[in-house]
């Protein structure tokens, strides 16, 4: 089996902070990470490498930057890792970077494709889909396990808001993972040496099978109008008062909200 | 593509084993404004099977029409199926803007239907509005969150239609309903391409309320150290029922093992986005108001009236937990039953 697993370079949201004054987002010193839903989706690749065999490619695109991220792709236990870096992918949004991904795919061999969720700087849930579309496969997503069955369809547990379900499904797919569902495993210690001696190849748009007019900000439909720091709440009022009124405020508010 | 052939607002109304969610009706609310604003009209897409007779509730909440797709393929929700109707029925009418509510059904969907129609896809919007720009241009603005709620940014499609947005449950207020209203059913008969049905559904098992996930949750009921053991949060508990929520706890009560980690809020744990988040003897400590400060209404009870959990609270009460807590759910208790 041949599984392309889709890894994205996120900065670590919960560590960005707000300048008071200026009111942008601080991005200095802000650690870059694997998109946790994305390493959800490569431990299930692995898991499934690790029971049936399987071959490994994570794909990612990005800056240069995000060598270090598949280099610890590598040290997890993949066989190979691509990186989609070119000016001509810049301002891309989700279906745009859909797009590339896919010619990418195209390019190369296989049976299933993971891919995370979400990422955690966007939070679209978009691209996986997209993904999917462009290549003509059937999805399924919020994905939390992958069993392999004897007759060659895959069997997937997907959790749903209020329900969980069991599909199967026949033939090259798309999953998105969640990850919630298990949990990544830690890069070995040779594996983090052997990382660095391993080729991360690097691929531009010429490489893939795209037209390039489809591309970065010309093939994106969503265009960013503005942006801005969420508004600073006005602060609340605050009562110190009997218990019985307490309750009165309560029940009152909750009734203007109309929660009850 | 001629912008101004594409008219109209569509909601997806999802439905799930033949009852419409909320957030059908929530988005038929957002639509009318929109299609006001437009001078448009809204249309409701309801599709499913032994659905039909509930296109008149959909009217009542604000269509002015319902496309009704009705067959046993439509039964349950899956990917291919859906998208096959959704796409022939926007090819076929052309809407303006599409909304869909941003949950496992919107969003697998929406995407999906944004890659085949090559449209522009928004998620998770918390506002909607439409805005002529100098040339006179009008296009849908939705607004959404960004890097984990630090950034919000306003995001529009000026070259191509549907215009489509996927909006979270809970964040749109419906209209109320007017019993009688008038509107139009369209039976829409798809042609499904049975060849592209690759994933089949082999059970449904309903979630135990016990996992239910916290950052789903519409009402949480959290709490931290002064709430102080279990017996006190049997009582948040008590009153989470009453409001039909879940309990969520701060970092303290985790650490010391009173609650488990799926139920944290805060940079650590999870980042919540509740309609009512009631904090009860929690401080509020940067990182935990750094999951709970998107709520959208914020009830906190706390002792010291110095706490920095009232800086983002919209109610404060100075307080004793352990008295109010148990006053607020017997009374809660009563209100419903009325």
């Amino acid at each position: 089996m041949n599984i392309i697993v889709c890894i994205k370079q996120v900065p670590d949201t919960t560590e960005i902070k707000i300048d008071p004054v200026k009111g942008t987002l601080i991005r200095e010193g802000v650690p870059s990470i694997m998109n946790p839903d994305d390493k959800g989706g490569l431990e299930l690749a692995l898991q499934l490498k690790d029971q049936y065999g399987a071959n490994v490619t994570v794909i990612s695109m990005g800056p240069p930057q995000a060598d270090v991220m598949l280099r610890e792709a590598y040290a997890m236990g993949v066989d190979r890792a691509i990186l989609l870096s070119d000016r001509k992918f810049a301002g891309a949004d989700t279906l745009a970077t859909s797009y590339a991904l896919s010619g990418l795919c195209r390019m190369l061999d296989y049976d299933l494709i993971i891919a995370g969720r979400q990422a955690i700087d966007g939070d679209t849930a978009q691209v996986g889909p997209e993904l999917a579309e462009h290549l003509g496969l059937p999805q399924i997503t919020y994905v939390a396990d992958i069993k392999l069955m004897d007759n060659g369809h895959l069997q997937v547990r997907k959790e749903n808001e209020d329900s969980v379900q069991v599909l199967e499904v026949e033939g090259k797919c798309l999953l998105t993972v969640l990850a919630s569902a298990v949990k990544p495993r830690y890069m070995s210690v040779s594996g983090i040496v052997e990382a660095y001696d391993k080729e991360v190849e690097v691929w531009s748009a010429d490489k893939i099978d795209v037209d390039e007019n489809l591309l970065g900000l010309k093939g994106s439909p969503t265009k960013v109008f503005q942006s801005f720091p969420k508004a600073l709440k006005a602060p609340g009022e605050v009562h110190e008062v009997s218990e019985e009124e307490a309750v009165e405020l309560i029940v009152n508010k909750l009734k203007e909200k109309h929660i009850i | 593509m001629e912008k101004k052939d594409y008219k109209n607002v569509f909601v997806f109304a999802e439905q799930r084993e033949g009852v419409i969610q909320p957030v059908a009706f929530e988005l038929l609310g957002k639509a009318r404004d929109l299609a006001e604003d437009l001078g448009e009209k809204v249309v409701a897409l309801l599709l499913g099977y032994g659905i039909k007779d509930q296109a008149q509730t959909l009217i009542e909440f604000g269509a002015d029409e319902v496309i009704v797709a009705d067959t046993p393929e439509l039964e349950h929700y899956l990917s291919e199926q859906y998208s096959q109707v959704m796409s022939q029925i926007i090819i076929d009418r052309k809407p303006n803007i599409v909304l869909y509510g941003a949950t496992t059904i919107g969003r697998d969907m929406a995407p999906r239907l944004a890659s085949r129609l090559k449209a522009g896809l928004t998620a998770d919007c918390t506002k909607l509005e439409v805005k002529a720009d100098d040339k006179g241009e009008v296009d849908l603005h939705s607004t959404r969150p960004a890097f984990g709620g630090n950034l919000m940014a306003t995001i529009v499609c000026p070259n191509t239609r549907p215009q489509m947005s996927t909006v979270r449950p809970g964040v749109m207020q419906k209209m109320e309903r007017q019993p009688g209203r008038q509107g139009v059913v369209t039976e829409f008969a798809p042609k499904f391409d049975t060849s592209k049905f690759k994933v089949k559904l082999i059970e449904t098992i309903k979630a135990d309320k016990q996992v239910a996930d916290i950052s789903e949750a519409k009402i949480l009921v959290s709490g931290g150290r002064g709430v102080r053991n279990k017996e006190g949060f049997d009582k948040l508990q008590a009153l989470a029922d009453t409001l039909g929520g879940q309990v969520a706890s701060s970092r303290a009560m985790v650490d010391n093992g009173v609650m488990p980690h799926e139920c944290q809020v805060g940079q650590t744990g999870k980042t919540v986005r509740p309609g009512l988040y009631m904090a009860c003897g929690i401080s509020g400590a940067i990182q935990h108001l750094a999951g709970m400060e998107e709520s959208d209404f914020i009830i906190a009870i706390n002792k010291d009236k110095f706490a920095p959990i009232f800086s983002v609270a919209d109610l404060g009460i100075v307080g004793d937990l352990h008295k109010i807590v148990p006053m607020l759910t017997e009374r809660l208790k009563k209100e419903m039953a009325k």
